[in-house]
């Protein structure tokens, strides 16, 4: 067995664990923090595949920024503690059935099409031109431009609404 | 690279150790300077009884803070109160793996390079690592079971996210101009002119946002003991108490490495000195040895850390702490879009330089820069005398 895969058999049990606690977890603010050990977890599956500036972009963004952002509202609203929530009757049969109809589209695609001969990419040729930064930076600008301006319009229309609707109240006052 | 190369493994650990034994040294001897001199400022004498000039006093403080009773407040969250000073400490010294602190040297028949790790990410790294520090706070003040302490702890993270963003800005003006995000690419383009010079502003606004990422005075809100008692560390004492201490210095020595490699040469000698006996590349025979000066590596990193240093102690001494919501507008209003300016106007600058071939652009940077600068503190200074003109 080689160092890659230990490394790999230990994080997937990490991550996978991390995510269970994250749902099974009744106080919300150590949710917020098993889902953040997750984030670390699968930024580091990204260094085992040679790709660093998406780990290091995967954990500022993610553990960095959005989930602190997430700990910061769940302690200012106090909404750490969870009641004891009432079970929705149809909530469990319904999420087992949409688990199984995922693991089931998922397994067909792993045996059908995760081979040498399938149309999955093997990840080296899509991870070699992602570790070097210029050509990351020369993609985004030439062959992904438009889904690139597109996503940067969105994200000022959504910052442009939070900053619209904190205003709301001054604007109420006059 | 295999797990067999036994001593690649040995000069890891060694240069480890080292480091983290220098940010310890660092800390304890950081708290005497930064004492002794807010005293000399304050007209004061400071710490001189311990040992000649105080030299021991550190040494007494750690004893003192290893006797003292830890208490864990009632109702606390035990769990997060015994992790929130480590989850504070580890960010602070892992930051500082990837700071080189010189070039190499060979012993024992093979090449030591001095950095511990050399990743194509660098800057990145540094960003990704400073966005995660926030957590211990976080969890130091919610885990305490108290008013103030969780204050502290939102104050920080809102404080944190805000001049992150600035952080970031500040160090893409570096990658532009070092074409590269390696440090060692970073400390090497520097060679001729530091990028202080090239950039003044962005090297302003990067001293402003790493001030209030490591919580220090004017910016310490987290910490405002008029206002939170001690904010997010007030339930923790003894050794947990020191953790917090320490991380804080650590994170402040860190950030003054990080301040000298993308803005002040890194560990390079003054440019005017480069073809000179004192460069670092420099080669000189002593009889029959050939003597390179890599050992001048370190002391310039180092001179340069503490000359940082005692800026931000003086920084701490002249201004008071600003109000809250003046340090979110000014993070926000001001420093946001003065830095995507400066980060706009390097890029063009560059790309313009590039393409013509005419440093005229090259030095139009600085200029441009320095007078987005001149116009922006325009701006506040106006703000202020309006503000103060509506009070009287």
């Amino acid at each position: 067995m080689t160092l890659d895969l230990a490394l790999f058999l230990i994080l997937a049990l990490v991550a996978i664990a991390a995510a269970l606690g994250m749902l099974l977890s009744r106080n919300a603010v150590y949710s917020a923090l098993f889902l953040v050990l997750n984030f670390v977890t699968v930024a580091v599956f990204y260094l085992l595949l040679g790709a660093p500036f998406i780990a290091m972009a995967q954990i500022t963004v993610y553990a960095g920024a959005i989930m602190v952002l997430f700990l910061f509202v769940i302690m200012l609203l106090g909404a750490e503690r969870l009641p004891d929530a009432k079970v929705l009757p149809w909530q469990k049969p319904l999420a087992y059935g949409l688990a199984f109809v995922l693991a089931a589209e998922a397994t067909y695609l792993f045996v059908t099409r995760a081979r040498p001969e399938g149309d999955i990419l093997p990840p080296e040729a899509a991870v070699n031109t992602l570790d070097n930064l210029r050509a990351l930076g020369i993609a985004l600008f030439s062959d992904y431009l438009l889904p690139f301006e597109v996503t940067s319009i969105l994200l000022l229309v959504a910052m442009v609404g939070a900053i619209l609707l904190t205003k709301k109240e001054k604007w109420e006052r006059k | 690279m295999m797990l067999s190369d036994w001593t690649l493994w040995l000069e890891w650990f060694i240069k480890s150790l080292v480091l983290i034994f220098a940010l310890l040294g660092g800390f304890a001897y950081l708290t005497w300077y930064e004492r002794r001199a807010l005293a000399r400022i304050q007209s004061r004498i400071g710490p001189n009884r311990a040992g000649p000039q105080g030299l021991l006093q550190p040494i007494a403080d750690a004893v003192k803070l290893i006797f003292k009773e830890e208490l864990v407040p009632a109702r606390a969250d035990k769990l997060l109160f015994f992790w929130a000073p480590i989850i504070t400490m580890v960010p602070s010294i892992i930051l500082a793996a990837i700071i080189p602190w010189g070039t190499s040297f060979t012993a024992f028949g093979r090449e030591i390079k001095l950095y511990l790790a050399d990743i194509n990410v660098g800057v990145l790294y540094l960003m990704s690592i400073a966005s995660i520090a926030v957590y211990g706070i976080v969890l130091a003040g919610w885990s305490s079971n108290n008013k103030y302490a969780m204050l502290g702890g939102l104050r920080s993270s809102a404080q944190m996210i805000s001049y992150e963003l600035t952080l970031g800005l500040s160090f893409v003006t570096v990658i532009i101009l070092a074409d590269s995000m390696r440090l060692i690419d970073i400390v090497n383009s520097q060679r001729d002119i530091w990028f202080v010079v090239v950039q003044p502003v962005g090297a302003v606004i990067f001293w402003i946002a790493t001030l209030a990422e490591v919580n220090r005075a004017p910016f310490d809100m987290p910490e405002a003991e008029q206002e939170l008692t001690a904010g997010y560390h007030s339930e923790y004492s003894g050794m947990k108490f020191a953790l917090f201490f320490m991380a804080e210095y650590q994170k402040m020595i860190v950030i003054c490495m990080i301040a000298a490699t993308l803005y002040f040469g890194g560990y390079r000698e003054f440019p005017f000195l480069s073809n000179t006996f004192f460069s670092v590349d420099h080669t000189w025979t002593l009889g029959s040895w050939q003597i390179t000066n890599w050992f001048l590596g370190p002391i310039y990193l180092f001179l340069k850390v503490v000359v940082l240093l005692f800026g931000m102690i003086w920084v701490r001494a002249t201004w008071p702490r600003i109000r809250y919501d003046r340090l979110m507008s000014f993070g926000w209003k001001i420093l946001l879009p003065l830095s995507l300016a400066i980060a706009f106007i390097t890029a063009v600058g560059i790309l313009l330089a590039d393409v013509s071939n005419n440093p005229v652009f090259f030095w139009a940077i600085p200029v441009l820069s320095i007078m987005a600068g001149l116009f922006t503190v325009a701006v506040i200074y106006r703000e202020l005398r309006r503000k103060a003109y509506e009070r009287a």
